[in-house]
């Protein structure tokens, strides 16, 4: 690097006095780079700010000469508690989540149901028994899953599971929980397989040794060793996939059949917090009820998807601080 | 057992069915991944099967014509790829030099803590929250209106997080000695990081930077509301055909494109469908191949 060492060069040069400028400014730099080291807060607490913001008029109520005409204000209990979602209403709009939570929830529970053995069962096997070329196959074929957009995903639902599910289930429409279930869990494999290998990786090759000499074997080793050291870990990447799930919006919005109904089982359709934004945002009118309290379905995803968030790095920082005692 | 009197180190049963169920677990496990491996693989050469009366160079270079049953996928194209950039000129600086912070400056107290908690958190907003931020944000608040520039802005904000892990994880694999020499030498902490912490780490950064941004430009969920429209008219040839959108425009990409030839026009023939999905999996693969041979590259030239 000697060549860009700021001692080079002797006498004037044109170098030397672009250095002298650059060392000139260093503190304005080193003011910028604290400055960009604060934007995650700073966008953290804009994303609130502004999705809050926007949903606000739904709580504290609209003002008159809005598009119905007369005062409104979102029932909280009402949007809590009901499974009616009948925004475009012309006598009497109906704001529940109830449904779309349960939608939700019942779309993120079977995927996780499916990932979690899957996601752990090959973390076990990448991180502990594969070895050379296959391992690192399967490596780049993993991350390559966490890569297709998740539109793709969708529309992988849409064409090639839906038939499936027909033909296989003898339902009339094979857009249901089941359906996007197995989407979102192929979905969600990538980030437990690789949160739940680095927690794996994290505990000390001692303890591997030391639970070989003990005369275990390889997989006794895992199942008594490593899977109550990286608990935590493997915890924490279950957290994480049901935040993906949460989250998620286009494969959900393509696959799930999309109408608002308590599900009683996997083959029904359902809507999800987050499909319903997606779906009905365009159409919505800026100012109207309908737009406020899509805003707040967003206010609600964001907190959700916080607590989860906060609770799998809580877990995490926990297990290391742990490790290095 | 008389095998035992025989040979004290033969295994007794209870070993023999630890081994057995060793086995089995290392074979179920190993079904699993495969299991999960496999449908990819199924699905890309389903999607390439499908396709294959579609593709061709026409398909990528012409526009959509007669309500996409006829043409190509030039227009979203293009339109993703102006909205890769413009996302990296936006969010590439400021993610770079956040990870400077957290890798050079941040010490270990309260503050350090809670920017990576943030981080974490930035990370884990829903797709389509990021959205709803971009278009009460920069659509109304700023006063972009629906164009490419609010959409890149909300990627870029959506890109940033991980923009910071991958440039930090960079930074970390920059050893301690090389900063420590240049400090005994008299050099201040931005002079050393200007002269050998980023020459040393700059590509590995550069690499992280591009993928995770190319990746977030498959997401359609932030654009949704914030700049992508259904279809626009791109000229079919020169200057205009390739720099078809200013930042004050709405564009057309390919992962809306997808939506809504698959879920909202109908009459749309089957293999432009695929074809769309195809090419959308085809730029993942290669995006991903290229930043895949260049980390082995890399590693290949490292000095220490």
């Amino acid at each position: 690097m000697s060549e860009s060492s700021p001692t080079t060069g002797q006498g004037f040069s044109l170098r030397r006095g672009i250095e002298k400028v650059i060392d000139f400014t260093e503190p304005a730099v080193v003011g910028l780079i604290h400055l960009c080291g604060w934007s995650a807060i700073i966008f953290v607490m804009a994303i609130f700010f502004f999705v809050f913001k926007e949903s606000l008029p739904a709580i504290t109520g609209l003002e008159e000469g809005a598009v119905h005409g007369e005062v409104e204000q979102l029932d909280l209990v009402e949007f809590t508690t009901s499974p009616k979602w009948i925004p475009e209403s012309a006598k009497k709009p109906t704001f529940g989540i109830l449904a779309l939570m349960v939608g939700t929830l019942s779309v993120t529970i079977l995927s996780m149901v499916i990932a979690v053995p899957l996601g752990l069962g090959a973390a076990v096997y990448v991180s502990e028994f594969a070895k050379g070329k296959p391992r690192e196959i399967l490596k780049v074929l993993i991350e390559l899953l966490a890569a297709i957009p998740s539109v793709v995903w969708g529309f992988i639902g849409l064409v090639v599971l839906n038939p499936m599910l027909v033909d296989m289930t003898g339902e009339p429409v094979g857009l249901n929980i089941l359906n996007a279930g197995i989407v979102l869990a192929l979905m969600s494999v990538p980030i437990i397989v690789s949160v739940s290998e680095d927690a794996l990786r994290a505990v000390p090759d001692s303890f591997r040794e030391a639970g070989i000499a003990l005369g275990a074997n390889r997989w006794e080793m895992v199942y008594k060793v490593l899977f109550p050291a990286a608990k935590n870990g493997l915890l924490a990447a279950v957290l994480l996939g049901i935040g993906r799930g949460i989250g998620e919006t286009m494969a959900v919005l393509m696959c799930t059949g999309h109408s608002v109904m308590m599900p009683t089982s996997i083959f029904d359709p359902v809507r999800t917090l987050t499909a319903t934004i997606a779906a009905e945002l365009g159409e919505a009118v800026r100012g109207d009820m309908h737009y406020h309290t899509l805003f707040l379905i967003g206010v609600v995803l964001f907190v959700f998807a916080f607590i989860i968030n906060l609770t799998a790095d809580l877990i995490v920082k926990g297990i290391k601080v742990q490790g290095n005692e | 057992m008389s095998n035992e009197l025989n040979n004290p180190f033969a295994a007794t049963d209870q070993e023999r069915q630890a081994r057995e169920k060793e086995k089995f677990i290392k074979l179920s496990t190993q079904l699993i991944t495969w299991l999960l491996v496999i449908p990819v693989v199924a699905i890309i050469v389903f999607l390439v099967y499908k396709s294959w009366p579609a593709l061709s160079v026409e398909f990528i270079t012409e526009n959509p014509k007669v309500r996409m049953t006829a043409g190509g996928i030039w227009a979203p194209l293009i339109g993703t790829f102006f909205l890769v950039l413009v996302s990296l000129i936006i969010a590439a600086p400021i993610g770079i030099l956040a990870g400077v912070y957290l890798n050079e400056f941040a010490r270990d107290n309260w503050l350090t803590r809670f920017i990576n908690l943030a981080v974490v958190n930035l990370a884990g907003v829903p797709s389509i929250v990021h959205g709803l931020f971009g278009l009460g944000a920069f659509v109304y608040f700023l006063g972009m209106d629906r164009c490419l520039l609010a959409a890149s802005c909300t990627v870029a904000v959506m890109t940033l997080p991980v923009i910071i892990t991958s440039t930090k994880e960079a930074l970390a694999s920059v050893p301690m000695a090389f900063r420590v020499a240049c400090w005994n030498m008299g050099a201040t902490k931005w002079q050393t990081i200007r002269t050998i912490v980023l020459p040393n780490s700059i590509s590995g950064i550069l690499t992280g930077v591009i993928l995770q941004v190319a990746r977030a430009a498959g997401e359609t969920a932030p654009i949704l509301f914030t700049g992508a429209m259904i279809s626009s008219r791109v000229a079919d040839s020169g200057w205009d055909a390739w720099v078809p959108y200013g930042l004050e425009d709405r564009f057309m990409a390919l992962s809306y494109h997808l939506y809504i030839i698959s879920t909202q026009w109908q009459n749309v023939p089957e293999s432009f469908k695929f074809g769309t999905a195809a090419v959308m999996i085809g730029l993942v693969i290669a995006v991903n191949s290229i930043s895949i041979g260049f980390r082995i590259y890399l590693r290949s030239r490292k000095k220490w």
